[in-house]
């Protein structure tokens, strides 16, 4: 059993008849997964390279047995999508969309939780697990079978470390990329007890980045409930300091947020933080080598 | 996101029926002394620096007026300041009323509990920043029944307010709740909301508009927020591109991975001088007019860190070459290249022809851009 995908997973590509769509569904498909199905309004009985596509989720479910969504629907409409597929009863979506409204994603973010769906997303490069399946964009070519699991709120940054863990000769049980979002369906400690229950995943690499409060509550968490090693970098240690929300969004985090607040929080926190992402690699082989010590 | 001037705040707020002063925008002062002679402004008035940044009080740029006179003459003196770098084009003549307590209203986001929260305070009229944790109240409020009238009413508790003011809070919070979703904002915040006879009025506004939910904004598309020329015509260009002060270009793909970019080049005695998130294209073009961006931008180095994922290699090598092409050699700068991932050895490949090499390790390669930038400087 990996973390929320496995080969039984069955996905259906909202969107598949745009460019990305059709890019992703065949790229899924030579990752191993069973892409089962297609949605685009107005598009059923023709196909995708072979994929059927229908005019809803409901049909792609009844036809198909699918239970996973990958929606590349473009922003106005992703909403929308989101809320089809949590109907149709799909218990996961990755949202890869990007320039969705906050506000529509609280709506389809308390939606989905209340129908006890999961969101990925939106705005993420999803979720793989070598030689199972991948519901998502990250490219095939960083990974190898393994045991160390990564959570991630980068996209590029953590095709980097996951090619990175690959060039050491180690390999992934997991790999989750959350999304850069304000609002985002699977946060870090959504993400964390999966990946501390997972027993194919030995350590946990969390790679964060400046803003929100996302990394600092994942440390809390990982004090108290993480028995696993983990690896963590932030990335955006120099970067000019921003004031995204203005003034009521500072008495929200008041000083948390930065890169040393959440360095700090993690080092407390008993996790092994590397400074730069070409350190992660080193470490996580170390600790590969010495099994259950931090 | 665009942060709105108080005066199309307050625009906002109108057209959800929060109580405000009588007031009128000018841009010259004889047009702020014909808005009071014409009575639009009743006097006394205040007048107001209309510019983003907060402590106009202290500033000199809030002043009084009791003629149309005066108005004229504060106009003039706050039309000729530069606030906080900010020069002023506008100010808000607004009726100076008797003012009772002065509170604090604020709807946003709370990112970690995935939830809009309202936020009040019976300390308004100061930064609150400044304000004691424990007199602060924090609501969340859940989008589906929205902002209930039991919450409200705990709100209004929470300021210490009852009878005629506690009425009209609840009329402005349901008004605040409907602006910050019809309108897709950031933040709603009322600072200083002040106790007027037995209602209440909004003295100032503040609202920040998601640039994610323009597409259903159009009429905030004229607003911008302060960019230098060249980040505009990148804005156009939906290439994300930001200018500071160093002189090491960097181009990069994602967000995370730019930022981390930066951190490595610091780390190594480099000083990046703009960055540019390319994305996620598959469009050789866009990333020639990135990098000629880039070139406008007379960088001493320019370092390209490329992962590639939906982004391939060999297509940022194309349009690299391409733009190369195009600068010319008076122009040119030295470039170090680091290309991972997505068709990798056709796009070294293609860069090799140019006769450019792409270093493989991130450590190495912004040793390599610092050292380049030092040597051209």
């Amino acid at each position: 059993m990996s973390v929320l995908v496995d080969r039984d997973t069955r996905v259906v590509v909202q969107g598949i008849t745009g460019h990305q769509g059709t890019v992703h569904a065949r790229q899924m498909r030579e990752f191993g997964t069973q892409v089962v199905a297609g949605v685009t309004p107005g598009k059923a009985g023709t196909d995708v390279e072979g994929v059927p596509v229908f005019d809803s989720v409901r049909d792609a479910v009844e036809k198909t047995g699918a239970n996973a969504s990958c929606i590349f629907v473009p922003a106005p409409f992703a909403k929308d999508a989101l809320l089809e597929a949590v109907d149709a009863g799909l218990t996961l979506a990755t949202v890869v969309t990007e320039h969705i409204p906050f506000h529509d994603m609280l709506v389809m973010y308390h939606y989905a939780r209340s129908k006890g769906s999961r969101i990925i997303g939106p705005n993420c490069p999803g979720i793989a697990s070598p030689g199972k399946a991948k519901v998502g964009i990250i490219p095939n070519v960083v990974f190898r079978p393994g045991r160390v699991g990564v959570i991630s709120r980068s996209g590029t940054l953590t095709y980097e470390i996951v090619n990175g863990i690959k060039e050491h000769g180690l390999g992934q049980s997991t790999c989750i990329g959350l999304g850069g979002d304000p609002v985002v369906g699977t946060s870090f400690v959504d993400a964390l007890p999966l990946f501390e229950s997972d027993p194919e995943t030995d350590l946990i690499v969390l790679v964060g980045e400046i803003g929100g409060t996302g990394e600092e509550d994942a440390a809390e968490y990982i004090r108290h409930h993480v028995h696993k090693p983990v690896v963590a970098y932030i990335a955006g240690r120099s970067a000019p300091p921003g004031k995204r929300m203005g003034h009521a969004g500072a008495i929200i985090t008041r000083g948390r947020g930065t890169a040393e607040s959440k360095l700090a929080a993690l080092e407390r926190a008993g996790a092994h933080v590397a400074r730069f992402p070409y350190e992660i690699p080193d470490m996580v082989a170390e600790i590969a080598r010495a099994p259950g010590r931090r | 996101m665009v942060k709105l001037a108080e005066w199309r705040g307050k625009e906002v707020f109108r057209k959800y029926g929060v109580p405000l002063p009588r007031g009128h925008v000018a841009r010259t002062p004889s047009e702020a002394e014909a808005v009071v002679r014409s009575g639009s402004v009743p006097l006394p008035c205040v007048v107001k620096a209309q510019v983003l940044a907060g402590g106009r009080g202290k500033g000199g740029a809030v002043r009084f007026a009791n003629t149309a006179e005066e108005a004229r003459a504060a106009a003039e003196a706050i039309l000729a300041l530069e606030f906080k770098g900010e020069r002023v084009k506008e100010v808000l003549l607004e009726e100076k009323l008797p003012i009772g307590k002065e509170l604090y209203v604020a709807i946003t986001l709370d990112r970690a509990r995935r939830l809009p929260v309202l936020i009040t305070s019976a300390q308004g009229g100061v930064e609150i920043e400044s304000v004691d944790d424990a007199a602060i109240e924090r609501q969340p409020v859940h989008p589906f029944p929205g902002l209930t009238a039991y919450e409200r009413r705990r709100a209004a508790r929470s300021l210490g307010l009852s009878g005629g003011p506690a009425k009209a809070l609840d009329g402005l919070l349901l008004a605040l709740w409907k602006a910050f979703q019809q309108e897709d904002t950031e933040l709603v915040e009322v600072n200083p909301l002040a106790v007027v006879g037995d209602g209440l009025v909004a003295l100032d506004a503040k609202v920040i508009i998601e640039d994610d939910a323009a597409f259903r904004h159009p009429e905030y598309a004229e607003i911008r927020d302060d960019r230098t020329p060249l980040e505009e015509i990148a804005r156009e260009k939906e290439i994300a591109f930001v200018q500071l002060d160093g002189n090491i270009g960097v181009i990069a793909n994602g967000a995370g991975l730019t930022m981390a970019t930066l951190d490595v080049l610091k780390e190594f005695g480099g000083n990046p001088g703009v960055f540019l998130d390319l994305g996620g294209t598959d469009d050789p073009k866009k990333v020639t007019e990135a990098f000629l961006l880039m070139a406008q931008a007379k960088p001493a180095a320019v370092f390209l860190n490329i992962f590639g994922g939906v982004t391939r290699c060999d297509t940022v090598a194309r349009g690299l070459v391409e733009a190369m092409r195009q600068v010319p050699e008076s122009e040119r700068f030295p470039l170090v290249a680091r290309i991972r991932g997505n068709n990798e050895a056709e796009g070294i490949e293609i860069l090799r022809s140019a006769g450019v090499t792409s270093v493989p390790d991130l450590k190495s390669s912004a040793q390599a851009a610092v050292a380049a930038a030092r040597g051209s400087a």
